[in-house]
């Protein structure tokens, strides 16, 4: 049996894990990645590409504007710009209960550093004359961004590689423990890894390692419904938001509309498989349409889903193990982690290297569940009921 | 339409869901509308043809026979499909058959994506759908027994069959002879249409290298390399570049059909015993199940129908059971034979320059491929080189560059075709518009 040291395991190759490794690196630290299939292959490689920075918890929002300067300095800290590109968000309203949720969401926003801009129908259509009858008012933020989340994962890891990290994929974690202060962590290969600090960026697969430490959390899997048409004349510069999440669309440069539309889907994580029930592809299909008619043109040529792990307030667990020193949480991102991966690996090296950050992550914690949880309204509209 | 028509002569009422305008697939396609003529075909395979369209027209009162319908996918019991290329809709069903086909299979030549290059099956439905020839002086190259056919059916139709250039040498064909026993009825067709050819004076050659084609003036040159090693060249304006079938299996693995390597077609196919049962109320029949050709195709499709019979509680009819399965079993060796003599050009794809494109949807090109594969931290397979590259992604999802990529992560990698692995379906089966979500019904 294999034994290898390091100062610090990351359990997961993923968006979080490949971030934290890499600016673990950037401190100097001792870094190992393990990942049981290969990197960023799972819910960071699969979801939409938002990098929306409006409409989150407000105790979001010091986090997300962390995540957002290093977008921004994506290409230097990684080596490629992974199609990242400002351009903007805009929440629609297409009932009048939705339109007063916008306003109060982008007051927030406004409250808390984040320019949101209030827009009526007129104002939307003058804007983005795509834009048919069905959406009343909207919400617009410049600052948000897109980027590919298939590129970033893995071009994030490698940057991490070049700066010596060591990155284990197809290395499944069967079981960890602490004795004597240091975590022994057993593979599936013919390898033990010791450490003295563990993340725990398992993504859908977090409450695995947080359960071997007694510390359980109601997280249930799910996937968004996504689809792709072929390309088409460039035409569609922001990524575009039903407040009901009835569909999310942006277009890449390339010309293809990339499609999501809730209700999320039950997946399965132990088969490691998301199917697309077809029926919300074609309800999602009908609300585009409707929304842009100019799209009744196009065609869907691929659909797709992912594993993504979900909390009832619709919060990630994220932050320091109540139940041993060393342990830090980062996963459970229900379905809006994309944005916040820089920001979340970033804040980690702080709590890791220095024991605190200015950016405040309390209202994450894993003791929260030691309570119940209040669901979030989210909770409840946007996953199929049962 | 084999199997539609057992079960309808059996008390069923099956629905026939076909993408096509009319009944016969590919290789009983009917003339399209207006053609007063169908193309010429060699006088068994019409009789064939003939017998089975009479067959399906026999029963048609009691065939719920649904043209222009699309399956787009295969979910919980249902077939959702689209409807005339414009109308979203639902067909429940208790037993499923997926008799879906083949597509050709396509290796890249430098110059395949020029405008006139085509594959000989797409040559074939031209003139057979459309009565035109996709040029008036072709030269049909790759390998495969379709070559031979549609070269022969181009002769007939007036059109100048430059040559027949086959990129396995004979030697290899000798070879497969005693497989190809196993059918000498079909062996011989084939001998047939090669003499026919030899007599109207077209050059066949075998053992060539392809290397490139070439834009001309208003023309196409095929540069090429004969067995004896001479660079030769061809002046033509339609090239049709085929290596054989691959079998289409996206509706099979949407449907929940467990996969397997076969070695003899190099490919992944549908879990499934002789009579096609592949997982619970799912069956898989002729070319989609494994290539087998128009013959295995209807036997596979009258295998399938007697085992839904059987489950529906019918009693079997034995001996014809018997006689079909021994009769497939003779075919799929044969065509075990056909994979021997009409091989995959190895040596070809191992050396396709980086600039060649691959994936004509996303444009992507062989070098782009081959350096994703080389600069991967970890165990790549075709999916995660599709992630990463966008080969396969587009509008045919990999129908045509799959092979290529699996050939080049095997290669790069330096592991089987098997662990290469296979792109898993992602519905549509093919491009749905968005209006026929508004059309639903």
């Amino acid at each position: 049996m294999r034994r290898l040291h390091t100062d610090i395991a990351i359990v997961g190759g993923g968006l979080i894990g490949s971030w934290t490794a890499l600016f673990l690196r950037r401190r100097g630290r001792k870094v190992m990645l393990l990942e049981k299939g290969e990197i960023g292959a799972q819910s960071s490689g699969q979801n939409f590409g938002n990098l929306r920075i409006q409409g989150r918890h407000v105790t979001e929002y010091p986090l997300a504007l962390r995540a957002a300067a290093q977008w921004d300095r994506l290409a230097d800290l990684v080596g490629d710009d992974c199609g990242y590109a400002q351009t903007g968000h805009l929440y629609v309203a297409l009932t009048g209960e939705h339109a007063d949720r916008l306003r109060h969401t982008a007051a927030e926003a406004n409250d808390n550093g984040v320019a949101v801009e209030a827009l009526d129908g007129a104002m939307l259509r003058r804007r983005w004359p795509w834009l048919g009858e069905a959406a009343l008012t909207g919400a617009w933020s410049a600052r948000d961004a897109i980027a590919n989340p298939r590129r970033v994962t893995p071009a994030t890891a490698k940057a991490a590689l070049a700066l010596g990290a060591e990155l284990l994929p197809g290395t499944k974690v069967v079981s960890v423990a602490q004795t004597g202060g240091r975590f022994v962590l057993e593979t599936d290969r013919d390898l033990v890894v010791e450490s003295e600090v563990v993340v725990n960026a398992a993504g859908a697969w977090g409450t695995e390692i947080a359960a071997a430490f007694g510390e359980t959390v109601p997280l249930f899997v799910a996937g968004p419904p996504q689809f792709v048409t072929d390309p088409l004349p460039y035409f569609v510069q922001p990524s575009v938001q039903a407040v009901d999440g009835s569909v999310i669309f942006r277009q890449t440069k390339r010309g293809n509309i990339v499609v999501a539309g809730y209700p999320r889907t039950a997946t399965d994580k132990l088969s490691n498989r998301a199917p697309v029930p077809p029926l919300k592809t074609v309800a999602t299909m009908r609300v585009l349409a409707t929304l842009v008619p100019t799209l009744a043109s196009a065609t869907v040529i691929r659909v797709w889903s992912g594993i993504e792990g979900y909390l009832p307030d619709m919060l990630p667990v994220f932050g320091q193990s109540q139940a041993v020193p060393g342990l830090f949480h980062a996963f459970g991102f229900c379905g809006h982690g994309f944005q916040l991966g820089p920001g979340v690996g970033l804040v980690l090296s702080e709590l890791i290297a220095d024991g605190e950050s200015p950016t405040p992550v309390a209202p994450f914690g894993i003791e929260r569940f030691q309570n119940d949880v209040a669901a979030d309204a989210k909770f409840r509209s946007e996953f199929d009921a049962g | 339409m084999a199997a539609a028509c057992v079960l309808a002569q059996h008390g069923q009422r099956p629905v026939v869901l076909d993408e096509a305008e009319r009944p016969g697939g590919q290789a009983y396609r009917l003339p399209g509308a207006g053609l007063r003529h169908g193309a010429w075909t060699p006088s068994g395979q019409k009789a064939q043809a003939a017998r089975l369209h009479a067959m399906f027209a026999a029963v048609a009162d009691r065939i719920d026979h649904r043209p222009a319908t699309l399956a787009w996918h295969i979910h919980d019991g249902m077939a959702h499909v689209l409807r005339h290329g414009v109308r979203a809709g639902v067909e429940r069903f208790d037993t499923v058959l997926l008799a879906t086909g083949a597509t050709e299979r396509l290796y890249p030549v430098p110059g395949w994506t020029l405008p006139g290059v085509t594959t000989p099956g797409g040559a074939q439905t031209l003139l057979k759908d459309q009565g035109c020839l996709v040029g008036q002086r072709v030269v049909f190259c790759g390998s495969s027994p379709l070559l031979y056919l549609a070269a022969l059916q181009y002769a007939r139709h007036g059109a100048e069959v430059a040559a027949v250039l086959d990129t396995t040498p004979r030697a290899r064909r000798l070879h497969a002879l005693p497989a190809l026993m196993a059918a000498p009825g079909l062996l011989m067709r084939g001998v047939a249409w090669m003499a026919a050819l030899r007599r109207r004076g077209v050059p066949l050659r075998s053992g060539v290298e392809l290397r490139r084609i070439e834009a001309g003036e208003g023309a196409r040159r095929l540069v090429w390399v004969d067995a004896a090693g001479r660079e030769q060249q061809l002046s033509i304006d339609a090239v049709a570049l085929g290596f054989g079938l691959r079998s289409e299996t996206q509706l099979a693995q949407l449907a929940g059909c467990a996969m397997r390597f076969d070695a003899a077609s190099r490919q992944f196919l549908p879990q499934a015993d002789l009579d096609g049962r592949a997982s619970s109320g799912v069956f898989v029949a002729g070319d989609g199940a494994a290539i087998g050709g128009a013959e295995a195709a209807e036997i596979s499709g009258r295998l399938a129908a007697w085992a839904i019979l059987g489950e529906l509680g019918a009693p079997a009819a034995a001996p014809e059971i018997t006689r079909l399965r021994a009769r497939l079993h003779r075919l799929r060796r044969f065509q075990a034979g056909l994979q021997t003599a009409f091989a995959v050009p190895d040596a070809l794809l191992a050396a396709l320059p980086d600039d060649t494109p691959i994936c004509r949807c996303e444009r992507i090109d062989a070098g782009t491929v081959r350096q994703t594969i080389r600069g991967y931290v970890g165990a790549i397979d075709v999916n995660r080189a599709k992630a990463l590259t966008r080969c396969g992604m587009g509008r045919c999802q990999g129908r045509f560059c799959a092979p290529v990529l699996a050939a080049l992560v095997a290669a790069e990698r330096g592991v089987t075709l098997e662990q290469a692995g296979w792109l898993r379906a992602q519905a549509p089966v093919k491009p749905l518009p968005l209006a026929a979500s508004l059309a639903d019904g």
